[in-house]
Formats: C-alpha cells, structure tokens, sequence
C-alpha cells in the first residue's frame, strides 16, 4: 500500500513508543513522516514545513498542546487536516470530541481518536481525511 | 464487595435471559481503587417498567435497548436525563442503529453495545460502565468534600497507567502480523522497549500502593524505635544492582554510628529509598553517591548529593508535584512514575512535620536533605 507516496505526516508524541509505532504504520502507507517529541518542537517543525497531515498528542510539554497545535496549525494550514490522538478519554475522565458545534469551535482538531484504536481505525480515517479510496 | 442494581431493558426474552447469564457470575474489580462490584439483575420488558423502577430510585446501571414497544429506549433515557438519576446507561442497539446509539452517547448514554454482543463484549463494558459509574460519584463526593484534586490524580493516574498499556499492546500487534517480515530479531527493540514500559509501570504500582498505604486512614502504622543509620545502609544495598551496573559509589557518612528513632519503619524506608534511588538514577556514569546523616540538636538532617545531571532552576518548583517528571535530553531514557518524590515530601513534612529542600546546579549534581524533628509530633 502506497497510495501516500511523496505526501509528509507530521507526529508529534512524547511518548516515544507511540512515535515509533506511529510512524512505522505511516510509512507503510507511503508517508514520509516527521516526528517531534513536544509541542515546541512541533511549532519549529511547523515554522518550515507545510505537512500534507498531522497526528498531534493531547497532553505533551502542555495538558492542551494537542489543542494549542490543531488551533496553531489550522490556523497557518487551514487545509491540512489533524487528528488528535490521545489516551484522555471517557473513562480516564474527561471527554473530548469534534461531534458538536460548541466542540468544534474550540476543538480544532478534524478528528479526536482514542489511543490504542485499532490501525485499521486510524488508516480509515487518514483515508477519508485525504480524500482516497481505502481498497 | 458491593452490589451495583442493573436495569435489563429489552423486550426480547432472549437477549435478558442472555444478559442475565453472562453478568450473573460476573464480577468487576480495580486493584488501584481498591473496590469490587457485583451484579443485581432486574430483567424488564418495557420502557414503561423501567421508569417505574428508576423512580423507586434502586437502579445503578441501565441496560437499554432502544426498540421498545411503548415508549423506546431513547425517551427512558431523556427521562434520566431530566429527573438526573444517579446511573450509568448503555444502549443496546442492533448494528442498523449505529445512528441512534451515537445519538444516545451524545445525549448523556456512557456508551452503546451493538446487537449482537459476544459475552466478552458485554463484560468489557459492564467493566468501562462500572469504573465510569465508582468515578463519577466518587468526583460528586469529592467535590462536596472539596476533594477535586483527589479526582484528578485518578484520572492522571489511569491516563499513566494506560500510556504503557497501549504501548505495549501496539508492540504486540507488530509483532502478532509481522509487520517487519519473518526474521525475530527484527522485533527484538520492540520487544525491549515493551519490557522497559512494563518496568516502568510496574514501579508506578508500587508507589502507588506506597501512597495508597499512605493516604489510607485504615492503614495502621507500627510505630517504634528504628534505627535511622541501618535503614540508611539497607536503601544503599537495595540500589546497589543499578549503582554497579553505572559503576558509581555510594558513600555513608553518619554520626553518630546509631540514630534511633520513632518512626514508622516502612515510612521511613521510603524516603530514604526515594531519594538514594534518584540519586543513582539521575547520576551519571562513574558518578558518586553521597549520603549523609547527621544529629544536629533537636533536628535529624538526612543529606543525599550525587553529581549527576542536576535540575534546572525552573525545574525545581515542579518536583514534588504528583506525576511530575522533568522532560529533557537527559531524562528520556530514565523511567519513574513520576510520584516517588511527592510520597517522600508527604512522609516527611505531613507525617513527621520535618523539611526536605533541594538544592542543584545543572550537569553538576543536586542535593536532597530532609530534616525530621528529635521529637516527632505525629501528624496522624
């Protein structure tokens, strides 16, 4: 599967598992990924390279960098779409998503996953981001 | 062990009596919570009933399906919603209504389980509905006792406990499709890295039993005279496995040769665990330990400096903070649960009313000392 070949995925993780894991799925899929550990480095990344995708954490240097980069990104690249992929979920107890109106305008995320979804969850959704057929 | 009520509501005989079967046995349990739940089934057939048993106000969680011949699933769970029962709902809906089930959620279900379900399915969320359940009346309480922090460091403390926990089942996955082909030793960082986060939760459950032992008011401390100085040398052989394999020295200075105490033993252990501990880890290769124990006075002061790679003057403020972990170039390889030295502060400044302070200059080393007054005056 190559379907993103000379497309960039932006990642940014502090945990370094998530990165490694992250990027192995992305560059299967054909990306070439970049990947920052913080929301400062993704900010620097940001300042020099327009990504085709980014896939940001929620808590990193900041509880809310997820957020402050989905705002900063879409802010600089309205086109590019992010995903928000974060283990703060329901039952960790706080809920988050991109489903209603007050959400989306201040979440500004195209998506907020779970981590631990399953990669095919996550490929479908980078499909349908980008407007490709999932074969 | 406590009985959570569970409201079945579906008209089709099949799917109660399968539910009932699947949760009779069925117990649900959080080691970290330190609760145990099981199951008293209600199995009814109509919305009608199920909102005669909300209203007699004995139900914890609502099973519900949303076709109903009267009035359907979706109406009983508006009604919750207003007269704002204290219960968790999960619809039952068939995969034709995913639609609906999203619906439900947004509209205050916990979560939806489509028809049909394997037993596994049901049980995983009974467990999801149930920890949501002890957790959002555990915040209600805390919030009218003012115990909103509590909360917090539970809902840090399961976001710290899955980080790994997804880590790890992500390696796993890698590993079960072979993503990498054939040839073992391809995995073999993986497998390493999985091993380091099942370390590194593993020393997060044990200070968080520490601090569970801690916070606990059933806990009954043995307080006695100990012997400050061997507690000392004890902490020194625990971490010297990790001081060999760095090759670093660790020096005991005391005077004098015996500093008795009353104290509870394992308190006192931990403290001088935690900041031994640290001292190694953060020190850097071929470094030196030094730990000094002094009587001064009224005051017993407790001093352990390594020269490892120090923190940063804005660093410091953060230190003590529950899960707080200094991120850096020099910290990323280094595992903790990031609660070692907020137990040690609460032990010593809360239990025993002494001080710890830090002093540290970056990339020369830090100190830790904690002074403990002659006489404790016990907080607790």
């Amino acid at each position: 599967m190559e379907q993103f070949k000379n497309m960039t995925a932006l990642i940014a993780d502090d945990d370094v598992d998530m990165t490694t894991q992250l990027s192995l799925q992305l560059q299967k899929m054909g990306f070439k990924v970049l990947i920052a550990e913080s929301q400062k480095e993704t900010e620097e990344i940001m300042e020099a390279t327009k990504p085709d995708i980014a896939i940001f954490d929620l808590m990193m240097d900041n509880k809310d960098s997820g957020f402050i980069l989905s705002y900063k990104m879409k802010k600089k690249y309205p086109d590019v779409p992010v995903i928000i992929l974060s283990a703060v979920t329901s039952d960790t107890g706080m809920m988050f998503g991109v489903n209603t109106d007050e959400e989306k305008a201040w979440i500004k995320a195209d998506c907020y996953l779970e981590k631990g979804l399953r990669t095919e969850q996550l490929e479908k959704e980078i499909f349908q981001l980008l407007n490709k057929e999932h074969n | 062990m406590a009985t959570l009520n569970v409201l079945i509501v579906d008209d089709e005989p099949g799917i109660r009596s399968g539910i009932t079967r699947i949760l009779r046995d069925f117990s649900v349990d959080f080691p970290f919570l330190n609760e145990e739940f099981d199951f008293n089934l209600i199995e009814v057939e109509t919305g009608e009933s199920a909102v005669e048993h909300l209203d007699a106000g004995e139900v914890d969680i609502v099973l519900l399906d949303n076709k109903l011949p009267g009035i359907d699933g979706i109406e009983v769970l508006e009604y919750i919603n207003d007269k704002e029962f204290d219960c968790s709902v999960m619809m039952i809906t068939s995969y034709a209504s995913l639609d609906l089930a999203i619906k439900a959620t947004n509209n205050g279900a916990y979560n939806f389980v489509p028809k049909p379900f394997t037993p596994t399915e049901l049980k995983t969320s009974m467990e999801g509905i149930t920890k949501n359940l002890y957790l959002r009346r555990m915040t209600k309480k805390m919030n009218t006792e003012g115990k909103q922090i509590r909360f917090q460091f539970l809902s840090v403390l399961s976001h710290e406990l899955k980080s790994p926990l997804n880590a790890i089942e992500g390696y796993l996955n890698i590993i079960k499709e072979r993503q990498l082909g054939d040839n073992v030793t391809d995995y073999e960082m993986m497998i390493d890295r999985s091993l380091e986060r099942i370390k590194g939760m593993r020393s997060l459950i044990m200070d968080m039993l520490d601090l569970t032992r801690l916070e606990s008011s059933a806990k009954k401390r043995d307080v006695q005279k100990v012997d400050l100085v061997e507690i000392m040398r004890l902490s020194k052989d625990t971490m010297s496995p990790l001081a060999i394999q760095k090759n670093i020295k660790i020096n005991i200075d005391v005077q004098p040769d015996h500093i008795f105490y009353m104290a509870d033993r394992q308190e006192i252990e931990i403290i001088f665990n935690n900041l031994v501990s640290n001292a190694v880890k953060y020190n850097k290769d071929n470094g030196e330990v030094s730990c000094v124990l002094r009587e001064e006075g009224d005051r017993i002061r407790i001093s352990v400096s390594d020269t490892g790679i120090g923190i940063s003057e804005e660093d410091i403020p953060k230190l003590f903070q529950d899960f707080v972990r200094i991120k850096n170039e020099k910290t990323k390889t280094i595992s903790g649960s990031g609660l070692g030295l907020s137990i040690m502060k609460k032990i010593a400044e809360e239990v025993y009313h002494g001080t710890v302070s830090v002093e540290s200059q970056p990339d020369m080393g830090s100190t830790f000392t904690v002074t403990l007054p002659r006489t404790p005056t016990m907080g607790r």
